[in-house]
């Protein structure tokens, strides 16, 4: 993912520095930055086989049904892993939803529009949301979100509670707390990668918008957004990862249910949640194995997600010629 | 020529001048496995050392089961574990491990109800609000265990571990053994498929819901109950008692099954007999080879002697019940015999 946003970002161009005649410095250079760039997909490579191999046990016995099975049993060893993964892609993309258009709101703001002073100091404070640990926005979750949650569900479900996604009891803890965790969670990713790529934007087409007499709207809308698109883009995917993987605040407040329910205020479950949760005391090996098997379906997950965000933004990125 | 050279200077480089390691006074053991008992364990760990400054014991709270899968590794010296080791685990362990208890510890169900700071509870009635067929505050089976008391009409919520551990394995036991229904439908684990039921990570997390919940029931820890000032129920035991948790009671439900005690110590009290005993109750094991390498056998033995005599009165102060007096002595028996 982060390779994807780089190059997007700096989108500059390196060109090849060729002098007359190589020298054996540069070999050795390019050899080691070539070993540095292996080893990572021979970490990516190794961390497949071993998923693989350490959840054999749970293939062997569950087959592929393990993917749809909705019964999560240690004592029985039936496990299934539909209601962890429903679970994590409803939780992430509660989250995208919620933290896409605010993000981007308020980093068109700080690059277009706040005093350089404002723009600094709010720049600051979002980047130090990014380094705030997942424990402490977790207990943040249970003591302050949850509560909050608590006394604004009775209102919603007596209001839209006709809607599916919003029956159920006020419990607090669920679906809809994971989501605005992790939706804090993500927001200094999304914030920072668009408000670093806006302030890239040349001037001289912005000023070149304006000039043709379009308002701040306009030359945000036609100029400056189109312009940072695939970094957009890769920021979001950078964000959907983090939301995928992200362990501790999403346990506890999620319910630690595994349902699948189509109610927005229930408790849930996710993948990473239920490793983390049960993996230290999985005595039987066919336990240990089903856990694995679910870090090898977030691990397959993953992979297509990240797909997903190279194929979108290879479509998104403009012919060459458009800088 | 380049290349050579370059070569020949980045190798230059990399070599290391290796230190020669100065002679080490000190024994370093090396133990892993239950999180429950790690107060008290840590502390043991560190008063042996001010005791025996040759000896250096170091503990990795990372859950019985770790434990047991890396002392059947051998890559610890000692494992820990609340819930013993199956006759199919000790099956597949190269040598022979031996359990040795430690020291007790007890669950309690702890309820969130306005206004209301004391409960009764019976075996059956906690499964059958566990397993979701009790649903309400004011059901008759809750009214009938509490006479006088004025319980609101309100759903019960359950609140339930998430994290695999051996407070969930105690309590299920129990109710295992008290509920034709539960042993039936769910069953003995440190992780179980719950009916019903929010699940809270760790004792805090369960402790934090309840407490935030109005209508909540979940269970605890003795010692997290107390610690966060939450109202927790009494529990009708085998003599017919109601008995609140406290150490008298759990050293009383040890004391109560120790005439059956087997040779192996791998033994279940929840549901004790006698009139005192608090029944959800529960020894925590250390996990020994028999046979050690050389000089760790003997200092595990002198480690375990301090325990049972020193040891065991910094117990009660964090919470935890210390062995009864017969069953130390049966231990210590046992301990004498590690080689």
């Amino acid at each position: 993912m982060i390779p994807v946003i780089a190059r997007s970002i700096a989108r500059s161009g390196v060109k090849k520095v060729a002098g007359p005649r190589e020298r054996a410095g540069d070999r050795v250079f390019q050899a080691a930055l070539c070993a540095a760039a292996m080893s990572v997909v021979a970490l990516a490579l190794a961390l497949a086989c071993r998923l693989s191999i350490d959840s054999r046990l749970l293939w062997k016995a569950m087959g592929p049904g393990f993917l749809w099975g909705t019964t999560w049993d240690p004592v029985a060893e039936v496990f299934g892993a539909l209601p962890f993964i429903f679970g994590t892609l409803v939780t992430s993309a509660l989250a995208l939803l919620i933290a896409v258009p605010l993000g981007i709101g308020a980093a068109v703001f700080l690059s277009e529009m706040a005093p350089r002073r404002v723009a600094a100091v709010c720049g600051f404070l979002i980047e130090l949301l990014a380094a705030v640990p997942s424990v402490i926005i977790g207990l943040m979750g249970i003591f302050v979100l949850v509560p909050v949650v608590r006394s604004v569900e009775p209102f919603l479900i007596s209001t839209l509670g006709r809607l599916p996604l919003f029956s159920g009891f006020p419990y607090g803890v669920g679906m809809l707390s994971a989501g605005l965790v992790l939706a804090m969670m993500v927001l200094p990713y999304i914030t920072t990668i668009t408000r670093e790529v806006l302030m890239t934007v040349p001037s001289s087409l912005k000023e070149g918008a304006l000039a043709l007499g379009a308002t701040r709207w306009e030359t945000v809308h036609t100029v400056s957004l189109p312009y940072a698109r695939s970094a957009v883009v890769g920021a979001v995917f950078l964000a959907l990862g983090r939301a995928l993987g992200e362990t501790m605040a999403v346990t506890m407040v999620i319910g630690n249910t595994p349902k699948i329910s189509a109610s927005l205020l229930d408790p849930g479950y996710s993948m990473a949640a239920v490793i983390a949760n049960e993996f230290a005391e999985a005595t039987s090996d066919a336990y240990v194995h089903a856990l694995i098997g679910i870090g090898l379906v977030l691990f397959v997950l993953t992979l297509l997600i990240n797909g997903c965000a190279r194929w979108m933004i290879l479509r998104l990125a403009r012919p060459a010629g458009a800088r | 020529m380049n290349i050579l050279k370059n070569i020949r200077r980045s190798a230059a480089l990399l070599v290391l001048l290796a230190a020669a390691a100065s002679a080490a006074q000190t024994t370093n053991l090396n133990g892993a496995g239950a999180t429950f008992p790690y107060p008290i364990y840590s502390k043991w760990f560190d008063d042996y050392r001010q005791a025996r400054p040759d000896v250096q014991i170091n503990y990795q709270s990372i859950g019985s089961g770790g434990g047991i899968r890396q002392i059947t590794a051998r890559t610890v010296d000692f494992g820990a574990t609340d819930g013993p080791m199956t006759d199919k685990q000790l099956f597949a362990v190269d040598g022979k491990i031996l359990h040795l208890p430690t020291v007790l510890g007890a669950v309690v169900p702890v309820f969130n109800v306005k206004g209301l700071s004391e409960l009764n509870l019976s075996g059956e009635v906690l499964a059958d609000i566990f397993l979701g067929k009790v649903r309400m505050w004011n059901d008759k089976a809750l009214a009938d265990l509490n006479p006088g008391v004025e319980l609101p009409s309100a759903p019960i919520t359950v609140v339930h571990r998430s994290d695999g551990s051996g407070t969930t394995y105690c309590f299920v036991d129990y109710l295992s053994k008290v509920s034709p229904g539960w042993l039936k439908g769910v069953g003995r684990g440190t992780s179980v498929n719950w009916p019903v039921g929010l699940g809270g990570k760790g004792n805090e997390g369960v402790s934090s819901m309840v407490k935030g919940m109005p209508g909540a029931i979940g269970y605890v820890e003795l010692i997290y109950a107390k610690q966060n000032g939450i109202a927790y129920a009494s529990v009708r035991n085998k003599a017919g008692r109601f008995v609140s948790a406290d150490i008298e009671a759990v050293t009383a439900a040890a004391a109560a099954s120790s005439r059956t005690m087997p040779a192996d110590f791998r033994v279940s009290i929840t549901d004790a007999p006698g009139e005192k005993a608090y029944p959800i109750s529960t020894y925590t094991w250390l996990l020994v080879y028999q046979k050690n390498t050389a000089p760790r056998g003997e200092i595990l033995k002198g480690f375990l002697r301090w325990m049972l005599k020193d040891g065991q009165k910094s117990a009660a102060s964090l919470g935890y019940a210390p062995l009864p007096a017969e069953v130390a002595v049966k231990v210590a028996a046992a301990a004498e015999t590690l080689r």
